[in-house]
């Protein structure tokens, strides 16, 4: 009698804790909507069109994760830089996706979780077409325009000290002026991140005078970030972006889905698909998530081509994030 | 016998347009030279901006059209300019803000009928207006519209609606800190001037920042407070403290005669202030409590640092789309634009109240 109460209280309080930190993926499915952390502005990453509604690359995941849980709604919030994080831990978002690079220290110290690299991205240097500089290297003594207050300019210092050069750095505080200041002649090299670079380059008075030098001077890894100790809510993020990246090594798109999960007679399609096994239902989603997500958005591919590629103000090469069959690093394990 | 000389009107140089540029701009000589000097520079300034806004400009929808001109896009504005008016609110509901001002237009519209002003049932009209203001935008509940939360919220009508909130809660929270600060309450008067000094003494975006992210790390999670309401109240205490040193100013430019009236009479100390006091400490400080208001009204636009996406951050934010990339500038002008509107709106009702009450001016 006395242990069975024992194990009745045990189970209550188990119960109970259970309850009171319940999961990410319940609080999402009670609420109806997932709370998605992202860019106030940022060319091809996140920002409005003409109805209001969120657009670009970073958004783009966080509705491919709000339809694999199949809630109607997404509600963005814009975060600055520094409040990202903080809004991350309060659980403000359930989800952070936000050009967020994946660091050690963030990693180990802010209680967050790192799902995929979506993004090799890395800073890169640009230059007038008319100095004849055609590689980083032929820089030292340069005049080096850039945005203070971010690793810009430690991973500047870096550069130039490791390679034993000299420069001077002129700083601003917002990336137009940074732009202006290069464009009117103040410096010879322009610096952010190579996904920037292009669009700052875009809205010069003449695009084609300048080019972007081979090198990158930073490894900057972007993916979107969950909070730590979630793993099941981790694991449905990490999925998620894997399913995009694998339906474009496999040729599954958009348009297509719903013809190769009827027809595609490939075992490895078949299970990514949810038409046979039940990955999807072990993850705590249902058969029909991967279908879904696809329709809705499409694959990497095509997330990517849609908002950084040829065509779009960032005009992106796919360099390092093209599929690993074809010489890049975007690499998804197998749904087995 | 008196020649009949006929009416004539005075020489065209002497009266209207003419008469006033001559007067004012072209007598004495030296005055022509300075008008001359001044129009040329405003013509040398000018210039370049008209040509960029009109000359050069395009209105098409088409980016690629417009990027082939040097001048203002003003399609991005065309095109635009419902996200700049309502933000990232649902496109088909826009017309529920709309109503919303419209109702708020014709109200205020109805007020300024002379002859209907001071009406018992015009009083109901303004205390129920911001009930239903809310309940319009907001709907859900009983209203039968498809709620619309305040996350959705963004724009000018953000912006107006935080300005307009924080000016009306601020002032009553003013009035009392005022009145607590000049009074000799043990309790009290400590109280004021220990929340006028801190408040004062730190800037508005540490107090929105507090308000939207640290907060929240001390409440328990599932304790969800709109964000919205947690950036008006942190403006409402912000510019509280601000009001509440105009009005002490008011106070204490009545001459003591007048509290000392008061008490004669044998009024309680609510009479005193309600019939004596404030009525007159109020009208001294209208010009700066509207110096207060416009400055509330700009100050909104800091809340873009704890994400909501108010008129500046459209700005931003619709010019990231890859359509229309880069258009700051017409984004800037336009709500520049915006701005410079309701603040010398405001600055109008000021001057209007100041005719109004003639002791204002005193």
């Amino acid at each position: 009698m006395r242990s069975v109460f024992i194990t009745l209280a045990a189970a209550g309080i188990l119960a109970l804790s259970s309850l009171a930190q319940a999961g990410t993926l319940q609080d999402v499915r009670k609420n109806g909507f997932l709370k998605c952390g992202t860019h106030i502005e940022n060319p091809g990453f996140s920002a409005l069109d003409a109805n209001g509604q969120r657009i670009g690359f970073d958004v783009d995941f966080c509705r491919a994760v709000a339809a694999a849980i199949n809630v109607p709604e997404v509600k963005y919030t814009p975060l600055t830089s520094k409040e990202r994080l903080p809004a991350l831990q309060s659980g403000e978002i359930d989800l952070l996706s936000r050009t967020t690079t994946y660091t050690m220290s963030r990693d180990a110290n802010m209680g967050l979780d790192f799902t995929n690299i979506t993004l090799y991205d890395g800073q890169g240097l640009m230059v007038r077409k008319s100095s004849g500089i055609t590689s980083a290297r032929q820089l030292d003594g340069a005049t080096v325009c850039l945005q203070t207050g971010s690793t810009t300019e430690l991973n500047v210092a870096d550069y130039f000290r490791r390679n034993g050069m000299n420069y001077t750095p002129v700083v601003f505080d917002k990336q137009p002026d940074v732009r202006a200041a290069y464009d009117a002649g103040r410096c010879d090299v322009h610096t952010t991140d190579v996904s920037g670079l292009a669009a700052q380059r875009s809205l010069m008075k003449n695009p084609e005078e300048h080019v972007i030098l081979p090198e990158l001077i930073s490894k900057e890894p972007l993916g979107p970030v969950v909070r730590h100790g979630d793993n099941q809510w981790g694991d449905i993020v990490r999925w998620t972006v894997w399913l995009t990246m694998a339906a474009e090594e496999y040729g599954v798109t958009a348009e297509n889905a719903d013809k190769l999960f009827a027809e595609s007679p490939d075992p490895e399609i078949q299970r990514m698909l949810g038409k046979t096994g039940t990955l999807w239902q072990d993850l705590g989603l249902d058969a029909g998530a991967p279908v879904r997500v696809l329709k809705l958005v499409g694959n990497y591919g095509q997330i990517f081509g849609r908002n950084l590629g040829p065509g779009t103000p960032v005009n992106l090469p796919r360099g390092y994030n093209e599929q690993w069959t074809k010489g890049g690093l975007i690499y998804a394990p197998p749904f087995r | 016998m008196a020649v009949d000389i006929p009416d004539r009107l005075p020489p065209a140089t002497s009266v209207g347009v003419l008469g006033w540029v001559r007067r004012n701009l072209l007598c004495p000589w030296y005055n022509a030279l300075l008008s001359a000097a001044t129009a040329f520079l405003i013509a040398k300034a000018a210039a370049p901006f008209w040509n960029w806004a009109v000359t050069n400009a395009t209105i098409t929808l088409d980016p690629a059209v417009a990027k082939r001109h040097t001048g203002a896009a003003w399609g991005f504005i065309r095109e635009m300019w419902p996200v700049f008016m309502t933000g990232i609110y649902p496109a088909e509901e826009r017309w529920r803000p709309l109503l919303a001002l419209c109702a708020v237009l014709a109200v205020a519209g109805l007020t300024c009928v002379r002859r209907l002003r001071g009406a018992g049932w015009l009083r109901a009209l303004w205390l129920t207006t911001p009930v239903l203001v809310f309940a319009c935008i907001r709907g859900g509940g009983i209203t039968g519209l498809p709620e619309v939360g305040t996350h959705y919220w963004g724009g000018l009508m953000l912006t107006l609606l935080l300005s307009v909130v924080a000016m009306v809660a601020a002032f009553p929270v003013s009035v009392l800190l005022a009145l607590g600060r000049t009074s000799d309450m043990p309790v009290a008067r400590p109280f004021c001037v220990a929340y006028i000094e801190l408040v004062r003494g730190v800037p508005l975006i540490t107090i929105l920042f507090m308000a939207s992210v640290v907060l929240p790390l001390f409440l328990p999670s599932d304790l969800d407070l709109d964000k919205v309401l947690r950036a008006m109240a942190g403006i409402t205490m912000f510019f509280s403290a601000y009001l509440a040193e105009n009005i002490r100013g008011g106070l204490q430019g009545l001459s003591r005669g007048q509290y000392e009236a008061a008490d004669a009479l044998g009024m309680g100390y609510w009479t005193k202030m309600r019939v004596v006091i404030l009525p007159q400490a109020l009208r001294i400080v209208i010009p700066p409590m509207v110096n207060n208001f416009i400055g509330i009204l700009k100050d909104t636009s800091l809340v873009g640092i704890v994400g909501l996406v108010d008129l500046l951050q459209v700005a931003f934010a619709t010019t990231s789309n890859p359509k229309w990339f880069g258009r700051l500038a017409e984004a800037y002008t336009f709500i520049a634009f915006w701005y410079w509107v309701l603040c010398y709106g405001l600055s109008g009702c000021s001057r209007y109240l100041e005719r109004r009450i003639p002791s204002a001016g005193k």
